[in-house]
């Protein structure tokens, strides 16, 4: 491990001091150098060859807001609309039921079921991907297990719609909100309850005026990771759905292997930069709604 | 973004020591609990079914009833083989290289350079904004490069991150892809316990700056480092978006191909892949409970 050099214990010359400060820095510079090459290129390289036209007769590029322009009208805007509403959609629903279950878990008080039901959230939560998508084929695509037993198909019901990938995105978004949330619900002092009770609130009463406002801050930061993490998944849809329901990242990864029309490759990056933008315009929502959750819940 | 979804590991003593429950009428408490187990069973049923299905998917032969022919096939598959044992290595890799960058840096930083941490908590969370799929798309552009550094030293360069057999490509957007749970778990560490004072401690009682490092700081990290490597490992080996636009073939990748002609054989890949994630995800909490537990009896 380089220059992990240890603080000095007693107060030394200022030469060697400053000798000890300069071997501290071999320690970072590989971290900055990595995030610089890895990270910084390939994003320097999105956000600029994103407003980079490319003359089709010419093969010349220029500076421009054509791709951008695309990228946000005709098919790719209703992918992204589609990507937007599927991801609030899926964050409210996984909001709710997660913190339900979350709820459930710290009623019960049997540690044993809550420790089966914690590690069981941690697998399901990392259970998404092409992985997720041939589960729910085989339980509820057009020869799926389920599909056949409750004859599914005569309904009308299909797995490849919209409908389809709400059921499987919460699948690993409802575990990944019950152990974000879990901790904040353990903050709930049992104290307040018996205040509240004691001033003769019901339990409906306790937690529309204490219970969820001192959680709104933590549901609202759940909420927002869990519109992220639905926004940002490519595989789950591109395997349950190909590109019949349509959404930004799958138009994004068409674009790139060229599937639709050669030399999309600047859209594809217009595209991914209008996906960067929503996701830091959610994400600023969290940032001061988490202090707040701090207070009370420390 | 993905890489948000392992970001809270489970947190198994939280609530170990929550107070006693308040008296309550003995009504209201059974409703309770009623509700809750209600509520739960509910869960159970949408989470098991999925697995279950699946399961019976991969075992039932149409008219024929039972067979393992799935499995049979899956064994002697040689594509199992090489993309499973490619995701491991990637993941190792991963692991490796994320800790390798992290680990030192984040000890300097809390040690030696306090100034930096805001700004290496902001970089390292960077990469849950840019989404996986927009990530390969700058990468896939700067690799297009290739043609235009043909004479150049950089095209070897080039050349040696896409090699088929070992992307060293991917290791590198995994490792960037797995900062933001490397950094929560480290950092979770790392606040956990004083290590400033500890390694004062240990400098002032004589140990040198390597027995301190191996004796003190080590041993402080552990849990914590486990934990984040395994939430990598366990995304790594299930990665398809960027694996997949790059024209590689991991396991991800493999068993989507392999689905297209025996829907059956992938649907067992895909419970192979849980059962992974599962017995990953076990070790991890065996690896911490172990420590807590350790700890909890020395002291």
């Amino acid at each position: 491990m380089p220059a992990s050099s240890a603080p000095p214990a007693t107060p030394i010359l200022p030469r060697a001091y400053r000798r000890l400060r300069r071997m501290r820095w071999p320690a970072v510079v590989p971290f900055f150098a990595f995030l610089a090459v890895c990270f910084g290129i390939p994003a320097g390289t999105l956000a600029y060859q994103a407003f980079m036209v490319v003359d089709p007769a010419t093969g010349e590029s220029s500076p421009g807001f054509d791709n951008v322009g695309t990228a946000l009208s005709g098919a790719y805007a209703t992918g992204l609309l589609g990507s937007v509403r599927l991801s609030l959609l899926t964050a409210v629903l996984a909001t709710v039921l997660g913190a339900v279950i979350a709820q459930a878990v710290v009623n019960s008080r049997r540690s044993a079921l809550r420790k089966a039901i914690v590690s069981a959230s941690g697998v399901f939560a990392n259970f998404s991907g092409a992985p997720l998508a041939f589960a729910f084929i085989a339980t509820l695509g057009t020869t799926g297990t389920v599909t056949r037993l409750l004859d599914l198909s005569r309904t009308g019901f299909s797995l490849y719609t919209f409908t389809g990938l709400v059921l499987a995105y919460l699948y690993f978004m409802v575990p990944l909100m019950v152990v974000t949330i879990l901790p904040a619900l353990d903050g709930i002092r049992t104290q307040w309850r018996e205040a509240a009770a004691s001033c003769g609130a019901t339990r409906g009463q306790f937690w529309r005026h204490v219970g969820l406002p001192v959680l709104t801050p933590s549901l609202l930061g759940g909420a927002v990771l869990m519109f992220g993490t639905a926004f940002a998944s490519h595989a789950t849809a591109a395997v349950m759905t190909g590109s019949s329901v349509p959404l930004i990242t799958i138009q994004i990864a068409n674009a790139l292997s060229g599937n639709v029309l050669v030399g999309q490759e600047n859209l594809a990056l217009a595209m991914s930069l209008n996906m960067v933008v929503i996701a830091l315009l959610v994400i600023a929502v969290q940032i001061p709604l988490q202090r707040r959750s701090n207070r009370w819940l420390a | 973004m993905a890489g948000l979804k392992t970001a809270a590991p489970p947190a198994p003593a939280a609530g170990a020591e929550r107070p006693a429950p308040p008296a309550r009428p003995r009504t209201a408490r059974r409703r309770r609990g009623v509700g809750s187990l209600f509520v739960l069973f509910l869960a159970a049923a949408y989470f098991l079914v999925p697995v279950a299905a699946s399961l019976w998917f991969t075992v039932d032969d149409a008219g024929k009833g039972i067979s393992f022919d799935a499995y049979a096939k899956g064994l002697t598959d040689d594509g199992l083989a090489t993309s499973l044992l490619t995701s491991v290595l990637l993941g190792l890799a991963t692991v490796a290289l994320g800790l390798l960058l992290m680990v030192p840096t984040l000890v300097v930083v809390v040690l030696r350079l306090p100034r930096l941490r805001r700004l290496v908590e902001v970089l390292c969370m960077v990469p849950l904004i840019v989404p996986p799929i927009a990530l390969v798309a700058g990468v896939s552009t700067v690799l297009s490069w290739e043609q235009e550094l043909a004479s150049t030293p950089f095209y070897r360069t080039f050349q040696l991150l896409q090699n088929k057999d070992f992307p060293l490509v991917l290791v590198l957007i995994y490792t960037v892809m797995s900062l933001p749970f490397l950094y929560r778990s480290l950092d979770a560490g790392l606040r956990a316990v004083d290590l400033r004072t500890l390694v004062e401690a240990s400098r002032s009682l004589g140990a040198s700056r390597t027995a301190t490092i191996y004796r003190v700081v080590v041993p402080n990290l552990r849990s914590s480092v486990v934990s984040g490597a395994v939430l990598s490992l366990a995304m790594v080996l299930g990665e398809y978006t960027v694996a997949t636009v790059l024209g590689f073939e991991p396991f991800a990748v493999w068993m989507v191909h392999v689905g297209e002609y025996e829907a059956q054989l992938s649907v067992a890949a895909a419970m192979l892949s849980l059962l992974l994630t599962w017995g990953l995800l076990l070790l991890l909490t065996n690896i911490a409970g172990g420590r807590a537990r350790n700890r909890r009896t020395t002291a």
